[in-house]
């Protein structure tokens, strides 16, 4: 048997980690001991959207690879410890931390460094560069105690940092020596185009200039010296001025290197050493660095493949983009620049829309070389494919960029793509092999990205995999679905409009009516949330019990451990001190752990099943009722105190408060609602952060709808101004109960707004203008639904039949034993699995 | 084996589940009114690691019985208690049957505990 060789790769990045995942998904897997070096203390994680970082993302959602994928491959990874040098004598790799590895074949991934001009000054206090995360944490860190941000450098990933100075609050400026921005992509036009759009999202730029020292500030604690004697105050300066190829230890070991850094490769993307690689940004392949991720991906493929002792070439890449840049969409594709020989010239500007669009013919007319768009990029896949594939251009190529009407075909069908084409850059997808993958009996995009790992990389193709999807299925007679599930062949919507229609009040009769099977965890609390809205019955009767969701089923909310949480309602978040005293007493009754919550309420955690009625009787007689915490429906209402206290204080926030949740309470909705009200627009309510905001001015209440917290803010949508509390109250009405009457399942007010066809207009002439006459219906549903409110919770204690299930055990009054609490900071909280552990031990013992 | 009563069908819950103590282990037992079907299976959710499967919403996929479960949603399969996203996490099953309006139920103790062994030894 042969024995294993030692394969090192050094470096754990973007390519370094689409490396290894190649590797374990070649043959040449079995043949290699892996060792990795990675000098971060994490290992590769998305780069190309860094900027997600300061918009919520953690780095554990950007990490590329499972935590447990170095374990599983058995491979070995330092972490933290960088590969210091390399001795090609006795062929072994050095560690900074003195870990020494031998290799057969060695892989460079090291990357690049953010190249930092070297003026005077470049390296004071908060002179700061973005590559890292750590470098986003020293940005944000620095953005705490700072006003002004400049970015030196006005392409791709200058922009990028912009956009990350913007997020973190700061007045920010872009210095770019070319004299537009994106220069390597855009040509003039359409640099200026992007130009003005950004400056109106509040970024300054400033062009043609150069740097030539950063000294103390008067207003900033820096400033910037440009050569045609302006000035510039600023906090922070954020370097982002090209990269360079780290190719210090492959200098150091003796290593062809290019003149201007790089190591230098072949096709096979080996070094001037025939045992070692390099790959991504630190490879100079005939001249060229690589600044994208996909040709180092595809580098990356190339020496999996020749380790695998098949043959591979890496040939040079595409480097057309396509991207989101502070919001505006630019792509570049080819010759942007017309550098060809003879190139022709078309482009079409609408300075009302803000759209720019050129493109680069051939001198026949008959080939696409390169193409500029900004601001409106929905023809960059046809065009692309155009580019790559050669596809002989229509008679008049400016069709492809001009307005048209929406009757006209114009473009490139998905149909007319060759198999070869290539649909997905970053992990080399071919249009015939997803077509092989649908044969294979892939039928979704879910099943598509897991199968072939399109568009699973930088996203830029979803769309065209979408279309080249669509065309295939309905090729091989599939209907897209937009079914609910295996059981009922319609929609959310078709469901709700068959309650009504034929004034249905179980889930069992629509099923019968309308669906087969059983039902599943999906149209079950579907149906039982349209029920419920619709009806308003109790969501515990006998019929409706089975359709509950987890938390609904037991009105509260379970916890990892199977116990549940407790949150009585506190509307408008004012409570007195004699409530919050019986609140402290529930709690430190059954011993529960307490939190304040972001709604302004009070979370009680660690009841078990059996606890929870007796839990609701002592807070019920207190005078609490349910918070609805567990469901889809109407959480809060938070306010801010408002004028009966605040200085600035235009309106009773808190009064508004509390009728607008007395109101809604109880309102079974798609998803979740929360609402909040200020008293004035400093906003201390967060308002435009909520499903529904209301914010007081001196001319009355101004009405806001469709924002949301949590994984995908959005800022809520002005809807009108200046109301009346009568017609605040009517509007508000009628936005819920077509909401929930017309959006999907599981859809928060801001997505079912958007996918809304006409959007907010729309929904302003169906709420304010009556557009289609049913706001008399949606208001009587909705005084229904107030009419009928109970708390759900006194329903329950009351009826004795309903307690009984409320234990753990059917047949016995033990309690779980798998629940264990330890103590933290003076509270319960649930035991972690070695604690547990440690218990079961005591207990036989 | 013998049958073992746990309880009427009058303390099951319609179209839901309930959990029963039997020979010291926590069965899940579902209850499905149309056809008079019952279904056992360990409450124990091995990926959630809580007894909790007795509180999950209970349907069927493809035409076959299972339980998501209340945490994060797996789906159990209740006649075998294999998950169907993942073949190789499953739960102990076990024969149930309705006699008269009772309950009954065959628990293969030895079997079952040395699997929770196993597996807690494991972690």
């Amino acid at each position: 048997m042969n024995k294993k060789q030692s394969l090192v790769v050094i470096g754990n990045g973007m390519v370094g980690q689409h490396f290894l995942s190649s590797l374990m998904a070649s043959s040449a897997k079995e043949h290699y001991h892996i060792t990795t070096f990675c000098e971060e203390p994490r290992a590769a994680y998305d780069r190309v959207h860094l900027s997600s970082f300061f918009s919520g993302k953690t780095a554990a959602d950007l990490a590329m690879a499972d935590e447990s994928f170095f374990a599983d491959n058995g491979i070995t990874i330092h972490l933290g410890d960088k590969a210091e040098s390399i001795d090609r004598t006795s062929k072994t790799v050095l560690s900074t931390k003195g870990v020494k590895v031998s290799y057969d074949a060695l892989v460079l991934a090291t990357g690049s460094y953010p190249f930092v001009p070297p003026v005077p000054g470049h390296d004071r206090k908060n002179c700061l560069v973005y590559r890292t995360i750590e470098d986003l944490e020293a940005i944000a860190t620095a953005a705490q105690t700072s006003k002004v941000g400049v970015v030196v450098g006005g392409g791709l990933l200058g922009l990028e940092a912009a956009k990350a100075l913007t997020d973190l609050g700061l007045e920010t400026h872009v210095v770019e020596f070319a004299p537009r921005l994106m220069a390597v992509q855009l040509d003039d036009g359409g640099g200026a185009m992007l130009r003005r759009k950004v400056e109106e999202l509040g970024l300054q730029i400033h062009t043609s200039k150069n740097t030539t020292q950063i000294i103390d500030g008067e207003q900033c604690a820096n400033k910037m010296c440009f050569a045609d004697g302006e000035e510039l105050e600023t906090d922070i300066v954020l370097f982002s001025a090209g990269i360079r190829p780290r190719d210090d230890i492959a200098r150091a070991c003796g290593l062809d290197v290019g003149p201007r850094g790089g190591i230098v490769i072949d096709n096979q993307c080996k070094t001037s050493d025939p045992n070692i690689y390099a790959i991504g940004e630190c490879a100079l392949w005939n001249g060229m660095i690589y600044g994208l991720v996909a040709p180092g991906y595809a580098m990356a493929r190339t020496v999996a493949t020749d380790l695998a002792g098949e043959t591979a070439s890496f040939t040079g890449a595409d480097m057309s983009t396509k991207l989101k840049l502070m919001g505006v969409d630019v792509a570049s594709i080819g010759d942007a620049h017309a550098k060809s020989q003879g190139a022709l010239v078309y482009t079409y500007q609408n300075g009302a829309s803000e759209i720019y669009k050129r493109l680069v013919v051939s001198q026949d007319k008959k080939q696409l070389l390169g193409a500029v768009l900004v601001g409106e990029v929905s023809g960059y896949g046809t065009l692309l494919q155009y580019c790559l594939n050669g596809i002989e251009l229509p008679e008049n190529p400016d069709s492809l960029i001009l307005p048209h009407r929406s009757d006209e075909s114009v473009g490139l069908g998905p149909d007319a793509l060759p198999m070869s084409a290539q649909i997905c850059s970053c992990y080399d997808v071919t249009k015939g092999a997803i077509c092989q993958a649908i044969d294979q009996g892939c039928t979704s995009i879910g099943a598509l990205k897991a199968e072939t790992k399109a568009s699973t990389g930088c996203g830029g193709c979803a769309a065209l995999l979408k279309s080249v999807m669509d065309c295939e299925l309905n090729k091989r007679g599939f209907e897209v679905n937009t079914d609910l599930c295996e059981h009922f062949p319609y929609t959310r919507q078709d469901l709700y409009n068959l309650v009504v229609v034929e004034q249905i009040k179980t889930f069992d009769d629509l099923l019968e009516k309308h669906g087969k099977g059983r039902g599943c965890d999906v149209c079950k609390p579907a149906i039982g949330s349209i029920l419920a809205s619709y009806w308003n019955e109790y969501v515990l009767s006998d019929k409706h019990l089975g359709l509950q969701d987890t938390n609904d089923t037991f009105l509260a909310n379970m916890q990892k451990d199977g116990t549940y949480s407790v949150v009585p309602r506190v509307t408008g978040g004012e409570i007195s001190p004699d409530m919050l005293i019986a609140l402290g007493q529930v709690g430190k009754k059954y011993n529960l752990y307490t939190k304040i919550t972001g709604g302004q309420r009070v979370d009680l955690f660690g009841a078990r099943v059996d606890q929870l009625p007796h839990i609701w009787k002592e807070l019920i007689d207190a005078g609490f009722e349910s918070g609805h915490a567990y469901g889809k429906s109407l959480r809060t209402v938070k306010s801010c105190v408002g004028s009966t206290w605040c200085r600035y204080g235009i309106d009773d926030s808190v009064g508004l408060a509390i009728e607008l949740e007395n109101r809604y309470k109880g309102l079974r909705s798609p998803h979740k609602l929360k609402f909040a009200v200020s008293g004035c627009t400093r906003e201390c309510a967060e308002a435009q952060g909520k499903d529904v905001g209301v914010i007081a001015t001196e001319n009355g209440w101004n009405l806001y709808v469709c924002g949301n917290g949590g994984m995908k803010p959005r800022h809520a949508d002005l809807f009108a101004t200046g109301l009346d509390k009568e017609t605040l109250i009517k509007y508000i009405d009628r936005f819920l109960i077509f909401y929930v009457r017309t959006a999907g399942r599981l859809q928060r007010t801001s997505v079912w707004m958007e996918n809304m066809e006409g959007g907010l207009d729309y929904l302003k002439a169906v709420v304010i203008d009556d557009k289609l006459a049913i706001c008399a219906q949606l208001e009587d549903q909705m005084q229904y639904v107030i009419d009928t409110y109970q708390c759900e919770w006194l329903t329950t204690i009351q009826d004795e039949s309903k307690l009984k299930r409320f234990r753990h055990f059917i047949n016995s009054d033990q309690p779980d034993d798998n629940v264990v609490f330890v103590e933290e900071r003076g509270q319960i909280r649930p035991a972690d699995e070695d604690e547990r552990k440690h218990f079961k031990l005591m207990e036989v013992a | 084996m013998s049958w073992k009563y746990v309880c009427n069908v009058s303390d099951l819950q319609p179209d839901s589940g309930v959990c029963a103590l039997v020979d010291g282990q926590q069965i899940a037992i579902f209850y499905m009114v149309k056809g008079h079907t019952v279904y056992a299976i360990h409450n124990y959710d091995p990926l959630g690691k809580a007894n909790v499967l007795s509180r999950g919403l209970i349907g069927d996929i493809k035409g076959e019985p299972v339980v998501a479960s209340p945490l994060y949603k797996q789906h159990f399969n209740l006649k075998t208690g294999v998950c169907v996203e993942d073949g190789q996490v499953a739960v102990p099953a076990y024969p149930i049957r309705l006699n008269n309006g009772r309950v009954e139920i065959q628990v293969t103790a030895p079997c079952l505990s040395e699997g929770q062994d196993h597996e807690k030894a494991s972690v």
